[in-house]
């Protein structure tokens, strides 16, 4: 018989709704799942008393034929999400020991969807990183390693890397993440799971602590598509509280599903043809192109031209944001305060500020202080701007031609801890090929697709059109289902 | 032109002035927040998890302040913008929770319109003038900080944190301490008719950034400070007069004007320097990433339309038009909402709203009812006498029951008692009396008590009449009818 945390949310719900198990047999096998990989660091802090409050809760749901969409499923919660008595830190030493009154919208529907919370989990420091590194908590560690005999260990990708590690590792069934230039494509991608993140404004922002606004979204990442679909459904929705969610009814993504593309055409960006691009990645992207081609796609090539300049772009406007909303942790009302002795006003402020922000962080400030700052406004915010413009009517150029593109979701395999560290700009390489994406605002999602040479995952890109998730979902189902991936970490890491 | 001019040692020095006025929109709650936006509250009571920046909390514009403030725009003449947009201006203060302010530097919600300000002239004001309005946005107000709670700490207080402000920027349009103060009054006016601020100074819901440049006449114009956050329109005034001449002293004395932020001591009437334009701060201004930019529907600036008041200039127009009051009454009962809101409330309760009863009613409001409320230091909306009884005293006079001086005696116990004038009529038998029989009698006893006057008049002395028409009034108590007196005066004394 399969374990219990084997199982992703469609087989824990089914599996509960027919009185296979208890949700309190989900919440104990997941809770100990969770207190025995330590050593993934994927987690900031544990919450078994809510997974366990919400199993009972569901039990007593099913007993009474009450049964709500997610009943019996704990989930892992990336700590961007302020969670109502629950420490809530970006994975920053300012946010230590916060604990919000309030809870975020996202979480705030799992919940009421019936959900239950094993943790808060460990993410790049404020969600600027592609590695975890940058976390206060220390990095987390992915559970994958390269059949090369060496144990170095991996990064889990970032920012949303403690999701992605511990669904790879089936400590969790799934998790929220969020992405702002790729945080949960390329970590689902490193660590061989699903992930995807909607059209702007399809999840609310409401008690994400913020990153850069107009980019910062909520995802789905789960073990496979149709968890992907599931978890995405709870998340999504209109909510007055953000001015920039979309008042628009949600999809059932789920029921919908198929992975028939008949009639449906699919587009091949050239431009994410790069230099030094992996010969594995490119003949994996050419199996997908194959592989789509038998769910009934027509391939169509299509041109973003713009895409060269969306690194330089996103780099730009998302520190430029960031630096911006970043200034409310000053030391004045909630979080770190470093108040040195006979310090004043100004005084404090650095001092807080220095002690309570990691490297990465205050790199992306001081860019995005400095790219705001008069006499440079123009030469860089104003013109990214533009440029972002362009990239978004790239999309919608390419989206008049074809229904979804396939594009490889990083330009490598995971890489090992410390390997690219030492270079931020290396490090903003691998977000490549998802900021595009996320500057358009249009939804996407990795499937896993194979493993490279050294036994590595690697995924597969599908980007839609604006609100069209499903079209996305059913070309993901498509290459899932022909790529057969079920590949899984060697458990090393359990006590 | 103002022929206002500050003489200095090389000659006449012209004083160009604009105007930046922080309005607090009326609004029960914040520009991005629920929290209440009431003033005396106490400290940190009226304040959001938005308005404290805690993590992950978004703004979310209140549609009452937008329509505050584009109602403010409509009532200045001025363009409304059907899109405007949010930026950020980012500074570290600890009275400022998200460490920006959201504010409109790039694409205002109101465009350019104009404020005019009538002659006045006892302020050196030769005829009325038209100042220009630049534009008119919306934005966050700070919060306050306390020094004088603890020895070595500050407090913050966020109550006023997210409140909803119009910025108001007049064009340097105005020459003489004068103009500022009559463009502020009337801007104060415009504002609480329309209902979008109170404007109550003492409070801060209204407060002036106040520019000032000199040059001598003709000249283009010179450098100029802004005075910063000045709370009176007299101190606003006091501010421009020492300002202007610190400039020219300091020019005539072979300085430079330095562009920098001042700040305006009224106990010493004097601006002192706050800080330079090089160590001014870089706002890195920004469209705001978390708000959408504001599309004005064409319904709801329909609807705005719709709701704005008869505003001061056009209500003074009518009331000179269409009652025919002469200009003063016109100009006073209209400069203030709660004036011209009493004045038609009295009006209509006289059942005959129109020019017949309108003259009467402004003389009276004018004369003995302001002369009552100033004796009592209150304001109109604080009267002890209402409308309703304002008309009915009005009534008597006009259909003879009191005359003048009875009316008078009769408001005196009106604003004493708030009783009804009739009842007091009723009750102490003040009614003026037409009787000519009883007037008659009296007048006789007068004449025959005062023969030798009597004489005197026959003889020529025609001025005596008013001695004989007192005399009659002072023995009827006052109640007799002065006309009919006349004239059974005039009669008897042949």
């Amino acid at each position: 018989m399969t374990a219990i945390t084997d199982l992703g949310i469609a087989g824990l719900r089914d599996g509960f709704r027919a009185g296979d198990f208890s949700a309190r047999e989900i919440a104990d096998a997941f809770n100990g799942a969770v207190a025995g990989a330590k050593a993934l660091n994927a987690f900031i802090i544990e919450t078994p008393d809510h997974a366990i409050a919400a199993a009972e809760a569901a039990d007593r749901a099913r007993a009474a034929g009450e049964l709500l969409p997610l009943s019996g499923v704990p989930l892992g919660i990336k700590d961007l999400f302020c969670t109502a008595g629950y420490q809530t830190t970006a994975a920053s030493r300012m946010l230590g020991g916060f604990t919000p009154t309030y809870e975020s919208t996202v979480t705030a529907k799992l919940f009421a969807a019936g959900a239950g919370m094993l943790g808060k989990l460990n993410l790049d420091q404020f969600a600027m990183g592609s590695s975890n590194e940058t976390s206060a908590f220390g990095n987390v560690v992915s559970p994958w390693r390269r059949n090369d005999g060496g144990n170095a260990a991996l990064a889990p990708g970032g920012s949303s890397g403690g999701s992605s590690s511990a669904i790879a590792a089936r400590i969790v069934p799934a998790a929220t993440g969020t992405d702002t230039g790729g945080s949960i494509r390329q970590p689902a991608a490193f660590t061989g799971i699903a992930g995807i993140k909607p059209t702007y404004g399809r999840c609310s922002r409401f008690g994400i602590v913020a990153f850069a606004s107009s980019l910062d979204q909520a995802g789905a990442m789960a073990q496979d598509v149709r968890d992907s679909a599931i978890l995405l459904e709870a998340m999504s929705g209109f909510d007055p509280k953000d001015s920039t969610s979309l008042d628009v009814a949600v999809p059932q993504w789920e029921a919908n599903l198929s992975s028939d593309l008949k009639g449906k055409k699919v587009g091949i960006p050239k431009e994410y043809r790069v230099d030094n691009m992996p010969p594995e990645i490119d003949a994996l992207w050419k199996q997908g192109i194959e592989w789509l081609r038998d769910a009934g796609a027509e391939i169509v090539d299509v041109s973003l031209p713009h895409t060269r300049y969306a690194l330089p772009t996103y780099y730009i406007i998302a520190p430029a944001e960031a630096s911006s909303n970043l200034a409310r942790y000053d030391g004045v009302r909630y979080g770190l305060r470093d108040l040195p002795e006979g310090a004043n006003l100004q005084e404090m402020y650095a001092a807080t500020r220095a002690a309570g922000f990691g490297p990465e962080v205050k790199r992306r400030i001081l860019i995005g202080t400095y790219v705001l700052s008069a006499g440079f406004y123009d030469a860089y915010y104003t013109k990214a701007q533009k440029v972002r413009a362009l990239i978004a009517r790239d999309f919608e150029e390419a989206f008049r031609q074809v229904d979804v593109l396939l594009t490889p979701t990083a330009p490598s395999a995971a890489f090992a801890l410390g390997e690219k560290s030492a270079d931020p700009l290396e490090m903003y390489l691998n977000d490549v090929f998802t900021v595009p994406a996320s500057l358009a605002g249009v939804p996407a999602m990795s499937v896993p697709a194979g493993l490279d040479g050294q036994g590595l995952p690697l995924g597969l890109q599908i980007i839609g059109r604006p609100l069209d998730e499903q079209g996305v979902l059913n070309a993901g189902l498509a290459i899932e289902q022909r790529a057969g991936f079920t590949a899984k970490p060697q458990n090393w890491w359990a006590k | 032109m103002s022929s206002y001019r500050i003489q200095g040692a090389t000659g006449e020095w012209e004083v160009v002035i604009g105007l930046e006025v922080h309005a607090q929109v009326v609004s029960n709650a914040k520009l991005f927040s629920g929290a209440s936006a009431a003033f005396g509250a106490q400290p940190n009571q009226s304040v959001s998890l938005v308005d404290a920046a805690m993590p992950g909390m978004l703004p979310v514009p209140n549609e009452e302040c937008i329509r505050q403030a584009v109602k403010t725009g409509m009532a200045l003449g001025a363009e409304i913008n059907r899109w405007s947009r949010f930026d950020r201006k980012n500074y570290f203060y600890a009275d400022l929770p998200q460490g920006y302010q959201i504010s409109q530097l790039y694409h205002p919600l109101v465009g350019e319109g104009t404020i005019t300000i009538d002659a006045d002239e006892k302020a050196g004001i030769a005829e009325a003038r038209t100042i220009g309005v630049e534009r008119l946005h919306v934005e966050q107000d700070a919060g306050k900080l306390m020094h004088d709670q603890h020895p070595t700490r500050s407090y913050v207080d966020l109550n006023r944190s997210g409140v909803a402000l119009m910025e108001i920027v007049s064009k340097p349009d105005m020459r003489s301490p004068s103009e500022a103060g009559a463009y502020l009054r009337k801007l104060r006016s415009i504002l609480r008719y329309v209902g979008s601020c109170d404007g109550n100074m003492e409070e801060g819901s209204m407060r002036a950034d106040v520019n000032v440049s000199v040059r001598k006449p003709g000249d283009p114009f010179g450098t100029r400070t802004e005075t910063k956050n000045v709370n009176s329109i007299r101190f606003v005034m006091a501010a421009i007069e020492s300002e202007a001449n610190r400039q020219v002293d300091v020019i005539e004395g072979g300085g430079t004007i330095v562009q920098e932020t001042r700040l305006y001591d009224p106990d010493r009437n004097e601006t002192r320097s706050m800080r330079s334009k090089e160590d001014a701060h870089d706002y890195r201004y920004f469209p705001d990433p978390d708000l959408l930019p504001l599309e004005l529907s064409e319904e709801f600036v329909a609807q705005c339309r719709a709701e704005l008041p008869e505003l001061p200039d056009a209500k003074r127009a009518r009331y000179e038009g269409e009652l025919g009051l002469p200009a003063y009454n016109a100009a006073v009962l209209t400069s203030d909402v709660e004036t011209a809101r009493w004045f038609e409330a009295l009006l209509d309760a006289t059942g005959k709203p129109g020019a017949e009863v309108a003259r009467a009613a402004s003389n009276w409001l004018i004369s003995d009812l302001f002369g009552a409320l100033n004796r009592l230091g209150k304001a109109i909306d604080e009267s002890p006498v209402s409308p309703k009884q304002g008309a009915e005293l009005l009534a008597l006079v006009a259909d003879g029951t009191l005359s003048g001086t009875l009316a008078k005696q009769v408001f005196e116990i009106m604003l004493e008692t708030g009783d009804d004038p009739a009842k007091i009529v009723e009750e102490r038998g003040l009614k003026q009396t037409s009787d000519t029989g009883a007037i008659e009698a009296v007048i006789a006893e007068v004449m025959a008590a005062n023969a030798d006057k009597v004489a005197e008049y026959r003889g020529g002395k025609d001025k005596l009449f008013g001695f004989f028409v007192g005399q009659t009034m002072k023995a009827m108590g006052g109640k007799a009818n002065p006309g009919v007196v006349n004239e059974l005066l005039k009669k008897a004394l042949g």
